[in-house]
């Protein structure tokens, strides 16, 4: 049905044009022979193609642009023909002759052009006569077209100043008030369009209209390029008028698309001066107007405007521009009851950026702003429209980009109250956005006020916030919030020891907070944080004993335990385990035997406990050997319990392969290099044997269940803590134990029961390489080497 | 003119002409058979002075019973054909009785001749002034020639013309003021006005401005009346709301109108009027006539 029409229509444009052309045709064969008679009969008749009804505007324009080109050659024939002495007069009257309205008005805007240029008349009596002639046509498409090309014709021959056609006293005034004539007459039309035929085609009629818009609006271009509208002229006689006609016409699509076209064509500068007139009609507007996206953009423009050049600025100091805009804001928030808040929230937003950009050093305007926002949003509780809360975002995070500093931001009173306005998720977002501006900018937050102010801005990351539900969360965008905010426990930082044990202190409050989910991701960075400190402090030694100081070490262990603990009961043994071992070795460095201890003991509870995953295991007993082996604060005692608890627990591990691995690296714990305190050979040999005797059930058991010999992997392992150990100098580490060991891996290998390992192979065939290569060395380690056979 | 020498042969020509035939100005006059013909204009009270040539045919005598000369203001209605109405009717004798053997010219004037009426050309009725002139004949018939001209009468500005306003609507549906400039319109004057929609509930499609003639002949139970629209002269396109005004420029100079004429003898008049026509989507029309009169302007110029 809708290709029908459009067929149907194609058809119509197809006659007109053929009409049209057939007569311009006979036209232009009188003006050959200047026939005027003829030339008038035939260019009305074509003229008379533009009366039809049945084209939509689109169609219509294509028509409209025929008959243009064929005026434009008639306007040559009639300005020959005063130039051949006919009379302009007699000219203008002749063409009035014809019968039909349109195509005489047509004519008579023709003609009255060449008789403007003839300037037989004044220009702006012409221009009047022509303007109040075109009344006739009231039919809207036809009418804005017929005076769009009132308007073409007549746009260079305007009575502006400097022009030629510039009269006595004043004529700018008439051109002025012929194109604001021409400007009011067209809006009417163009909204007197969305009545024109029935309802249902509504929507259509809309569209339509909307295409025709800029017909109305060249108008105002216009305005804009006459010379003689200065801003005086502006302020008293255009802006009043044309928002007169704005206002007056109570039409949705004409009210929006005028305003920005206000905007648009007239310079900043007149905006600026007459600030308060425009803002003024904005609350009169209809109330399904968009007045924020058209708010915005003055806003924007004028921001632009500020940023372009410095001397704009005590131009906005002297109108009172922020006053002004934050008044009308608030008027216009009021007129129109039914705006949804996102509609409001823009409008602040926008505010916001204009301030930003004018006012950058008043923050309490930027507060103010947000003050305003807070009580447009109060009573109305969490934001549910999707719109409302991104735009809520754009405003909380305009100052962040601006100051590029959450310093600022913190100090900002009602920062907090319009986040609280945010529905949980986005809450996270602008969260997000906070911490990202952070560390974006590198800032450092210093004090603990601060921290406590960032950590109530963020608290959607930190904490469950009511109804929120769990399963609604996607694992991957909770591990990245939560990543982000560890990243951001790392940019508090105070050179200051005890305002960085207070910013610990509030941290802790606030991730403890958190719960279960969170804290394997918050604590970590915190844990090393303090670890951090303590460091620092070690580095200051103890002078400060003598004070009541509140960040020590102790304090500082003390306190990282509980955090600890905390985490152990999320439960996430393997971290807690990790970070015990750390604040043990952090503890050892500051020669805090009883902490140290401490720690390690929560670790082997741990382990006991809560760790029975057996490749978890694994890990966690490598991680202890690892740490333990390198403290140097405990005493015999407490290093022997430990490492032999150690080393049962190596004993104890499911797998052979791991047994035999966690045993031999049990041997390190009784031989420290640069301890001289433990250098037990005997254990160390104890440990190797006993990792032999392991390797060997293993590969006992390798052959029992799956037949032939497994891999000589282990036993090349072991072969190679034979070899450090005999070159650190342990005595119990002998050459024939370590030739035997070669032997029997060698016939391990030659059997033919053996599995071949390449990996093994190689593994071997390096560690002899390494012997021959000791061995050639010479010296004091060639000679150790010497007696062995490879 | 001498259509009928091929056929009867009269024996002589006759012509008429004027003394300032050479200077007085012209105009075209439609004639029986629908051309067009140049002939001389006059007005009231004028002289009318000129000569009449009378030349026999080679060698022929006519013998007559006087030449005489008439003027001749005559009113004819078409219903009532071939009977005339001389309204005027002036003599002169050229000659006696007697023969003619060779061209004879005979000077006339008729001085400050009495024209009250204008020649009209209507639907129904002729208004003509003639020149006659007669070679009475014995047993034979008259020997008679016509000259057509034509008067025309001017007037100067009325001293009173007054717009034409009115307020007309149909209840509820169309409330509408209208302004013509002036009641007294010249031949070749300019009808200005405005049209202001007061109230509009109807969907008009266009408007326009119709003159239109009134001719009525006749009187009593034999009037007839015969109306022309001689101008349709579109004001508006469209539908206009309330408060709009929408302004009227006719120039009547392209139409062929004449003055107003009322009675005429007590034959006839012809009245102008102005209709203003709204037509609506559905070609309904709604309209109000008024009378104008129109007048012959002197021209002074």
């Amino acid at each position: 049905m809708m290709s029908e029409v459009a067929q149907d229509e194609e058809k119509w444009l197809g006659a007109g044009i053929a009409g049209l052309q057939q007569n311009a045709f006979y036209m232009h064969r009188a003006l050959d022979s200047n026939n005027l008679r003829d030339a008038l009969k035939y260019s009305a008749q074509m003229l008379s193609e533009l009366r039809t009804s049945r084209l939509s505007p689109h169609k219509y324009y294509e028509l409209y642009m025929r008959a243009f080109d064929e005026l434009r050659k008639l306007e040559m024939f009639f300005k020959e023909e005063t130039r051949r002495g006919c009379s302009i007069v007699d000219l203008y009257e002749l063409v009035q002759h014809a019968g039909n309205i349109l195509p005489r008005l047509y004519l008579l805007c023709t003609v009255g052009s060449v008789y403007i240029k003839s300037k037989e008349a004044p220009a702006k009596d012409v221009l009047k006569d022509l303007v109040e002639m075109c009344r006739g046509i009231q039919h809207p498409v036809r009418g804005l077209f017929l005076r769009s090309y009132l308007s073409q014709v007549s746009r260079d021959k305007l009575p502006d100043i400097g022009s030629e056609y510039e009269g006595d006293a004043d004529t700018v005034v008439d051109a002025v008030e012929f194109v604001l004539q021409n400007f009011t007459e067209m809006n009417k039309l163009w909204v007197r369009m969305q009545h024109q035929g029935p309802a249902r085609e509504k929507e259509k009629r809309e569209k339509e209209r909307s295409e025709l818009r800029d017909l109305v609006g060249k108008n105002l271009h216009v305005l804009s390029q006459i010379e003689g509208v200065d801003l005086e002229m502006y302020k008293e006689t255009v802006l009043p008028r044309v928002l007169e006609q704005v206002v007056n016409c109570k039409d949705e699509l004409a009210q929006y698309y005028l305003m920005d076209c206000i905007i648009q064509v007239f310079p900043d500068e007149y905006h600026l001066q007459t600030l308060e007139t425009l803002l003024g009609a904005y609350p009169q507007l209809q109330p399904s107007v968009d007045v924020k996206t058209v708010l915005s953009q003055l806003m924007e423009r004028l921001s632009n405007y500020a940023a372009s050049s410095a001397e704009a600025l005590p131009e906005f100091l002297q109108v009172e521009a922020f006053a002004k805009l934050n008044n009308a804001i608030g008027k216009v928030i009021e007129a129109q009851v039914d705006m949804p808040v996102a509609g409001a929230v823009t409008l602040y937003s926008s505010l916001l950026t204009f301030t930003l950009h004018v006012h950058p050093d008043r923050l309490d305007y930027v507060d103010q702003v947000l003050g305003a926002c807070v009580k447009k949003l109060s009573g109305k509780g969490k934001l549910e429209d999707s719109r409302a809360t991104k735009q809520i975002v754009a405003l909380l995070s305009a100052p962040l980009e601006k100051y590029n500093d959450i310093m600022t931001a913190l100090k900002l009173s009602n920062y907090p109250r319009v986040m609280e306005y945010l529905d949980n998720g986005t809450n996270k977002v602008m969260a997000v956005v906070i911490i990202q501006s952070i560390m974006k900018n590198n800032t450092c937050v210093s004090t603990a006020d601060k921290v406590e102010a960032l950590f109530e801005l963020i608290k959607g990351l930190i904490k469950d916030l009511d109804g929120t539900f769990d399963d609604e969360l996607d694992e991957e965008d909770f591990k990245e919030e939560q990543n982000s905010v560890a990243r951001l426990i790392q940019m508090l930082y105070s050179d200051d020891p005890e305002e960085m044990f207070k910013i610990i202190c509030t941290v802790r409050k606030h991730i403890l907070t958190g719960g279960p989910k969170r804290l394997p991701f918050t604590a970590p960075p915190l844990v090393f944080s303090a670890l951090k400190l303590v460091r620092r402090l070690q580095g200051q030694d103890e002078n400060v004993v003598g004070e009541e100081a509140l960040a020590t070490p102790k304090k500082i262990f003390q306190f990282l335990n509980q955090i600890i603990e905390a985490l152990s009961t999320v439960p996430t043994p393997e971290l807690a385990l990790r970070l015990y071992l750390q604040c043990a070795e952090a503890a050892n460095d500051s020669d805090l035997e009883p902490v140290a201890y401490e720690f390690f003991t929560q670790a082997y509870i741990l382990y006991e406990e809560e760790i029975s995953d057996s490749k978890a295991q694994v890990t966690a007993i490598h991680l202890i050997i690892g740490t333990l082996q390198r403290m140097h604060v405990f005493g015999v005692e407490n290093r022997d319990t430990l490492t032999h608890k150690a080393t049962g627990y190596s004993a104890k591990l499911l797998k052979k392969p791991d047994q035999c691995r966690a045993v031999y690296a049990c041997s390190h714990l009784f031989w420290v290099d640069d301890q001289d305190s433990v250098k037990d050979g005997e254990r160390v040999l104890l440990c190797l044997k006993r990792a032999l005797r392991i390797a060997n059930a293993a590969q006992q058991m390798t052959n029992a269940t799956r037949g032939g010999s497994g891999s000589v992997t282990l036993f090349v392992e072991i072969l190679n803590k034979y070899l450090y150990f005999f070159e650190k100098g342990n005595p119990q580490v002998n050459i024939a134990a370590i030739q035997g060991l070669i032997e029997l891996i060698t016939t391990e290998m030659q059997s033919d029961t053996s599995t071949q390992d390449p990996a093994a192979d190689a593994f071997f065939a390096s560690t002899l390489r390494y012997i021959q290569f000791q061995k050639q060395k010479g010296g004091v380690i060639g000679e150790k080497y010497e007696p062995i056979k490879v | 003119m001498n259509y009928l020498i091929g056929a009867f042969k009269p024996p002589c020509n006759i012509s008429i002409s004027f003394v300032d035939g050479r200077t007085r100005k012209q105009v075209p006059l439609k004639k029986e058979n629908g051309q067009s013909m140049m002939v001389p204009l006059f007005q009231s009270q004028e002289n009318i002075v000129g000569e009449v040539v009378i030349e026999p045919i080679q060698g022929k005598k006519v013998e007559h019973n006087g030449v005489k000369i008439e003027l001749l203001g005559q009113i004819e209605l078409y219903f009532d054909r071939g009977n005339f109405y001389d309204f005027t009717s002036l003599v002169r004798e050229l000659d006696v009785p007697g023969e003619l053997y060779e061209r004879k010219t005979y000077p006339f004037e008729f001085s400050t001749v009495e024209m009250p009426y204008e020649s009209y050309n209507g639907v129904n009725v002729r208004l003509r002034y003639i020149l006659k002139v007669t070679i009475s004949r014995n047993y034979v018939g008259n020997i008679v020639e016509y000259q057509d001209f034509v008067v025309r009468n001017y007037t100067p500005l009325p001293s009173i013309n007054n717009s034409i306003k009115m307020e007309v609507g149909i209840e509820d549906c169309l409330h509408i003021e209208f302004e013509y400039g002036k009641s007294k319109y010249h031949l070749k004057d300019v009808i200005i006005g405005k049209i202001y929609f007061l109230l509009v509930r109807i969907k008009i499609k266009n408007m326009e401005l119709e003159i239109r003639r009134r001719e009525s002949t006749g009187s009593g139970p034999n009037t007839y009346v015969e109306t022309e629209t001689l101008a349709k002269f579109e004001l508006m396109d469209g539908a206009p709301v309330r408060g709009e005004s929408i302004p009227i420029r006719l120039f009547l100079s392209p139409y062929e109108l004449t003055p107003t004429y009322r009675n005429i003898n007590n034959k006839f008049s012809v009245k102008y009027y102005l209709n203003l026509v709204l037509v609506d989507e559905e070609d309904r029309r709604y309209f109000k006539q008024q009378e104008i009169t129109v007048y012959r302007l002197l021209e002074t110029s």
